[in-house]
């Protein structure tokens, strides 16, 4: 391998893509738009939800309970419903995110503390009305009516449809990870491709550039501009929403750093399969919605079934988002993480070696 | 028989190369020696396999059948090895459009391990050359077709090839600039270079030192253009008229006559020596009641070239 055709190829990619003014401003575009369309989702301070009571216990303590609730704000309790069915239809409509529903032996339960006396439902589909049900949860009503009672278990929450609570700070590391998906493997995915498509590859595979330098000069630059990702998602992360990195900088990057190269990896080898770069593109698409929605980021691990857990120990994005979150969040060192790195690193060897071997020299 | 040992004092030999793709046989037996510092010419009627020949013998398509040999190196197994000896020039522009003039030169170089040192006077060379030295600082893609020809010939020369593939190189490019074009190829041939270049234009093939003509994938005739019109096995009659277009019909249904094209007032007949003499052509005009004068006049490239792509001439080979 050549130093200076590979270095040719990266010089000459960067002159490219200073001139396609629409890529460069996705480069920076992308991550900020997204972190910030995500974490003001998550990190609003909700107030004025629709909400709705089904009080069948009717009592002082139980209406004393409804106007102490209300009058925090976050939920505004303005319609009084008559049956379960009643809620179930308002809560389907989204006409209400949460109702309180007071069962008829309220009072029993408040004494005998085996049951939670009253239970919150809220719209588990919707994360702000998760994290303000929350708010209410930790509403120490049994102290209240009886000032030496020391449950804390007063308001169970059921959620409808999101089998995990997840705290809004979960989202942004994972975020990290979403972002890099979407640009690195789509840019990489197309960058052959477009060789390919606009007829330069004919007068590539003529000069003495071998596969390895083509592909790893075209890529190299995605590394960078990768890294300028991660720096803006964590800088915005940490200015805006105050998302913690408890464990070191430089791990987090290495962590980056690995899943980039995968992700990469994975772009070259889908531009190997493409014959054009609108097929690259959905390509792309293809492999990033199992990344999503297998990862972990959106659904639990440990709640999918068998098989979805295999697919997603393929995923790079799975390594990468147990990484991030071990990292930023539980202050985890890349020692202790070792397994994750070497997941990410052979796939990367896996797929950047089947992709070179793919990049022929030949028209056919 | 080696393609090897063939070799000796040629740049390029092939034997029964062969083309498939699918059912269609692009390029159909061609056998073919291209000596060195030679200009060879490369003509053919559209999909007659010019561009799938150089392909093959650049080593970017793998043959069908058949034996190459190009500067000493068994393609397509040593194809690497070609590639920093040769330029090749595709027919369909591929230098980046995205990248200026300069910048694609120096992209080029650095591919070719062109020693650092030397690039800058190597471009500044090739730019004066071939008239770009103003448009160093200019897209690619926004320059005219023939001004993007003459980078593209600069980008092949740039390291300087033993062995040159020019694939239609001057199809956009002006009669004068198409001239100077020229004499910068056999400046190049002086020098030792070889060159195989495909054309269309018939005073460029005229130029060539030696010519293959290329039909539905075979050889149909190959020689210096001399010989080539000289051995041509039809007789080319001028017939001088008022009415060129009634006297074309009237020749239409004689036998032996091959083609006929109108030049201004006068119509070019290509017919069989035997079949169609002057009497043959003469009686048929009378017959028409068209007042003509055939005369005998001296064949060309491009009766060549009609008469081989018409239909095979073995005999011609
Ligand atoms: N990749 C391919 N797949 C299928 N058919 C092909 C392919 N490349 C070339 N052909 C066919 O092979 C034949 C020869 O094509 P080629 O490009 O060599 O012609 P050419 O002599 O260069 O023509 P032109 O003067 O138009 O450039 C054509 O019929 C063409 O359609
Ligand atoms: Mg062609």
């Amino acid at each position: 391998m050549s130093l200076r055709r590979m270095l040719s190829v990266v010089v000459k990619e960067l002159r490219q893509l200073r001139r396609d003014r629409l890529t460069f401003a996705m480069i920076i575009g992308i991550p900020t738009m997204q972190l910030i369309l995500f974490g003001f989702a998550i990190n609003l301070d909700v107030r004025h939800l629709q909400g709705a009571v089904l009080d069948e216990a009717n009592t002082a303590r139980s209406r004393e309970l409804v106007a102490e609730l209300g009058a925090s704000q976050v939920i505004e309790f303005h319609r009084r419903l008559a049956t379960p069915q009643e809620l179930d239809d308002l809560l389907r409509e989204g006409a209400i995110s949460a109702a309180l529903v007071i069962p008829a032996d309220f009072e029993t339960r408040l004494e005998r503390r085996d049951h939670p006396p009253l239970q919150v439902v809220v719209d588990g589909s919707d994360q702000v009305v998760q994290s303000a049900a929350r708010q209410l949860a930790a509403y120490p009503i049994e102290r209240l009516r009886n000032p030496l009672a020391t449950s804390v278990n007063n308001v169970e929450i059921v959620n409808f449809y999101n089998p995990e609570r997840r705290a809004p700070v979960n989202t942004v590391p994972g975020l990290v990870g979403v972002i890099l998906t979407m640009t690195m493997v789509m840019f990489t995915a197309m960058a052959l491709v477009r060789e390919r498509e606009r007829g330069n590859m004919e007068m590539l595979i003529a000069t003495p550039v071998s596969p390895w330098e083509l592909t790893v000069g075209k890529v190299l630059p995605f590394v960078g501009i990768g890294l300028v990702q991660v720096t803006v998602v964590l800088f915005l992360g940490t200015l805006i929403f105050s998302v913690p990195i408890r464990g070191h900088l430089v791990d987090v990057y290495v962590a980056a750093l690995a899943f980039i190269v995968a992700s990469l990896a994975l772009g070259v080898f889908l531009s190997t399969l493409a014959k054009s770069q609108f097929q690259a593109m959905q390509l792309a698409f293809f492999t990033f919605l199992p990344q999503i929605l297998l990862s972990g980021f959106m659904f639990p691990y440990a709640g999918m079934p068998k098989l979805a857990q295999w697919i997603s120990e393929v995923l790079p994005m799975t390594h990468f988002i147990r990484l991030i979150r071990g990292i930023m969040l539980r202050g985890a060192s890349l020692g202790d993480l070792w397994h994750e790195l070497a997941a990410l690193g052979v796939f990367s060897a896996l797929m950047l070696s089947i992709a070179v071997a793919r990049v022929s020299k030949r028209l056919d | 028989m080696s393609a090897d040992t063939a070799s000796n004092g040629n740049a390029i030999v092939a034997r029964g190369l062969t083309r498939r793709f699918g059912t269609l046989v692009a390029v159909d037996h061609v056998d073919l020696t291209v000596a060195r510092a030679q200009v060879y010419g490369f003509l053919g009627p559209n999909g007659s396999g010019k561009s799938t020949t150089i392909r093959m013998l650049c080593g970017l398509l793998m043959p069908s059948e058949g034996e190459i040999s190009v500067l000493g190196h068994s393609i397509p197994a040593e194809a690497e090895a070609l590639k920093r000896r040769i330029g090749y020039m595709t027919q369909k522009f591929s230098l980046y459009e995205d990248l200026t003039v300069q910048e694609n030169l120096e992209f080029l170089a650095a591919v070719h391990d062109v020693p650092r040192a030397a690039t800058r006077a190597r471009i500044d060379e090739l730019l004066e050359r071939y008239w770009l030295g103003d448009r160093r600082k200019q897209l690619a893609g926004t320059m005219s077709g023939g001004q993007k020809q003459r980078l593209a010939l600069a980008g092949a020369v740039l390291h300087k090839p033993e062995l040159l593939f020019l694939d239609e190189p001057t199809s956009a490019v002006d009669p004068q600039s198409r001239r100077e074009f020229w004499e910068s190829l056999f400046e190049l041939a002086d020098a030792g270079t070889t060159i195989l270049v495909s054309t269309h234009y018939m005073d460029e093939a005229e130029r060539c030192h030696r010519l293959a003509i290329l039909d539905t994938g075979r050889l149909v005739a190959d020689g210096t253009p001399r010989e080539l019109c000289e051995e041509l096995p039809y007789a080319v009659r001028l017939i001088e008229t008022p009415a060129p277009r009634r006297a074309q019909l009237a020749l239409k249904h004689v036998a032996g006559v091959v083609s006929m094209a109108q030049i201004g007032a006068e119509l070019r007949v290509l017919a069989d020596k035997r079949e169609a003499d002057d009497g043959a052509l003469d009686a048929a005009l009378r017959a028409a009641g068209i007042d003509a004068r055939v005369k005998e006049g001296r064949a060309n490239l491009e009766d060549v070239f009609v008469a081989a792509t018409r239909k095979p001439l073995t005999e011609a080979a």
